[in-house]
């Protein structure tokens, strides 16, 4: 491998590991209280069903509306499997989200191969409407707890897991994205009716594309279950799917460094300004519109935050001050 | 057998509903290409403003249409102008995003200025059960909604086929720079659908308001996710299409209530989409249209 690479990896992992040990430190020592640990984790949680939307939004250029549909089969696969085996923690804990994730993938499949069959915008609708259907069925089936909700969960997310999970989505999204496939996903995007005359089967990656959104939503659908001990049902509607939304339009559609700084700064305004929420909604919709008339591929577009650049930059700098 | 029969009117009365709903949608989808998520809020909107004519300022129901119809032309106008016209020639994704902004915006304002405390219609019309046979009676209200439904269709269509904006309108949709150049102001005429569209998103709001006996900031989203699958169902961008697929999801929700289950029907509306897009996604009227580079 190229002398490059490594030390990039190694420079990438070290960072990782360092912001890791700051916050477990801080958490210790209670700088970061239970409350804030619980807003970062929730973050986590936001982060990576936020980076698995801006995987169809801003890579596929598909509108999905339906994250929270996926989420929530994700949580209540997950959730329901922990209860019903007995197992060591972390074998149940990885056991579960993948499980989460498969199902979720396969209900993306479903949705996905007649929506993404059409060119158009028919998975923005039908997905919206999968969603409400997947909310409508867990409030009425009787094995999910119904509208009074799944309880009894087991805790198995704490900062710690849920960092390295996000940690492992983050790194699998870049690897994905840079890969053959994620290639071919981004030609899609850019002209469908190009891609497809070099000979890019398009539905075919715009299903993958899909389902591997899906089956990460299903994987953080499933943290959230295991952070939260309870799910309930009314929590999975469209609003929550469009928070996501939010999320990758602000962070830039096509930008994972800016999804991860849009649900960390979003999961702390969304805690101050839950007392008024209703002017809350009215500013992220004010937002989003403004945001599109004027920049429409969101606030960070598609630039991507890179620590080696970063570090590249300011070696080169220190390099010319020596000389001089 | 009479059951049926009553299950029937009832979901003729909810279609006609939908169906008004669905023509807004379908005529802005034919002109501009653009889900107009905001459509369903158009029909909140309207049904506010019909609540405050008539329970406010107690003008007659006549007039409270009219009134309601008027300010949700220009309501949808102001939108077209402000947020979608920017965006005519920009990627499809962000007038989509654009109009789902829009969608929040309309409901959270109306949430912000009135409350989220759901507000009772009065009643406007003495209510009547007419007995037309045993076991079977249809209601004032149903007929009079029903009437208007259908008769603001026909205007519709005549306007569309017979007037020269309504040319203008089958131009646009058609081939837009193509009715530029032979001197169709395009802008107006875009203008025009969406304040035609709008006005009978209104009545539907009005009707769906004064059927279900309230007004609430988000009363608009199921009926316009059902409408536009009403308008998928017929063939989008088709208006005979919108009108048939607003009186069968009408239908098949009324169905579903009355045999299967109440709680299932949505759930119910949302599969036959997605089963309409497998078996024959141009909708019942649509016509399969060729793509060109």
């Amino acid at each position: 491998m190229d002398k490059k690479v490594i030390s990039g990896y190694i420079k990438n992992i070290t960072a990782i590991m360092v912001v890791y040990a700051i916050i477990f430190y801080l958490i210790q020592i209670k700088v970061i209280n239970n409350y804030y640990n619980g807003i970062l984790i929730l973050a986590g949680i936001y982060i990576i069903v936020a980076a698995s939307l801006n995987l169809a939004t801003g890579y596929l250029g598909q509108l999905a509306l339906g994250h929270a549909g996926f989420m929530a089969i994700g949580a209540y696969t997950a959730a329901l499997f922990a209860i019903a085996v007995d197992l060591p923690k972390y074998v149940e804990l990885v056991a579960g989200l993948i499980l989460g994730g498969v199902v979720a993938g396969i209900f993306g499949l479903i949705i996905g191969i007649p929506a993404l069959r059409l060119r158009g915008d028919y998975l923005g609708i039908v997905t919206l409407g999968f969603g409400e259907i997947i909310r409508i069925a867990l409030l009425n089936l009787s094995f999910t707890g119904g509208a009074a909700g799944l309880k009894g969960i087991p805790r198995y997310v704490n900062f710690t897991e849920i960092y390295f999970l996000v940690v492992l989505v983050i790194a699998f999204l870049f690897a994905f994205i840079r890969s053959r496939h994620g290639r071919a996903i981004l030609s899609i995007k850019e002209d469908e009716i190009a891609a497809e005359s070099v000979g890019i089967p398009t539905t075919f990656y715009k299903v993958y594309g899909f389902v591997v959104s899906a089956f990460i939503a299903g994987v953080g659908g499933g943290a959230l279950g295991f952070y939260q001990r309870i799910l309930d049902p009314k929590k999975f509607n469209f609003m929550f799917s469009v928070e996501f939304f939010i999320i990758v339009v602000l962070g830039g559609m096509g930008s994972i460094t800016g999804t991860i700084l849009a649900a960390l700064a979003l999961a702390f305004i969304n805690e101050f300004l839950y007392s008024i929420d209703e002017l809350r909604l009215v500013i992220y919709a004010l937002t989003l519109i403004i945001l599109m008339i004027f920049k429409s591929d969101g606030l960070l577009g598609r630039k991507e935050f890179s620590l080696i650049k970063l570090l590249n930059r300011f070696s080169k700098k220190t390099k010319i001050e020596n000389a001089d | 057998m009479a059951q049926f029969i009553q299950q029937i009117i009832n979901g003729l009365n909810v279609g006609s509903i939908y169906a008004l709903i669905a023509l807004g949608y379908t005529m802005v989808y034919g002109i501009v290409k653009l889900i107009n998520f905001a459509h369903g809020d158009i029909l909140m909107i309207g049904a506010y403003f019909g609540f405050f004519a008539l329970a406010t300022f107690n003008v007659p129901f006549g007039l409270a249409l009219v009134i309601s119809m008027i300010l949700c032309a220009l309501v949808g106008m102001a939108i077209d102008r402000l947020a979608y016209k920017p965006l005519r020639n920009a990627p499809r994704i962000s007038a989509l995003i654009t109009a789902l902004g829009m969608s929040m915006l309309l409901q959270n304002l109306f949430r912000l200025l009135f409350g989220a405390q759901p507000r009772r219609m009065p009643a406007v019309i003495e209510l009547k059960r007419i007995e037309i046979a045993p076991g079977i009676a249809i209601s004032n209200l149903a007929i009079i909604t029903i009437l208007l439904s259908v008769g603001l269709m026909l205007l519709l269509e005549f306007v569309v086929k017979k007037t020269k904006t309504g040319k203008a309108m089958r131009a646009v949709s058609e081939d837009k720079a193509a009715a530029k150049l032979m001197g169709v102001n395009v802008d107006k005429t875009i203008s025009i659908t969406f304040a035609i569209g709008s006005a009978l998103g209104a009545v539907g709001g009005l009707l769906y308001a004064i059927n279900y006996y309230q007004v609430e900031p988000y009363m608009g989203m199921m009926p316009g996710l059902k409408a536009f699958v009403a308008a998928v169902l017929g063939g989008i961008g088709v208006l005979p299409g919108a009108m048939l697929g607003g009186f069968v999801i009408g239908l098949i929700e009324t169905l579903t209530k009355g045999y299967i289950s109440t709680t299932w029907a949505d759930a119910f509306v949302f599969g036959i989409l997605i089963i309409v897009l497998i078996f024959k996604p141009a909708g019942i009227l649509g016509k399969n249209t060729r793509e060109k580079v």
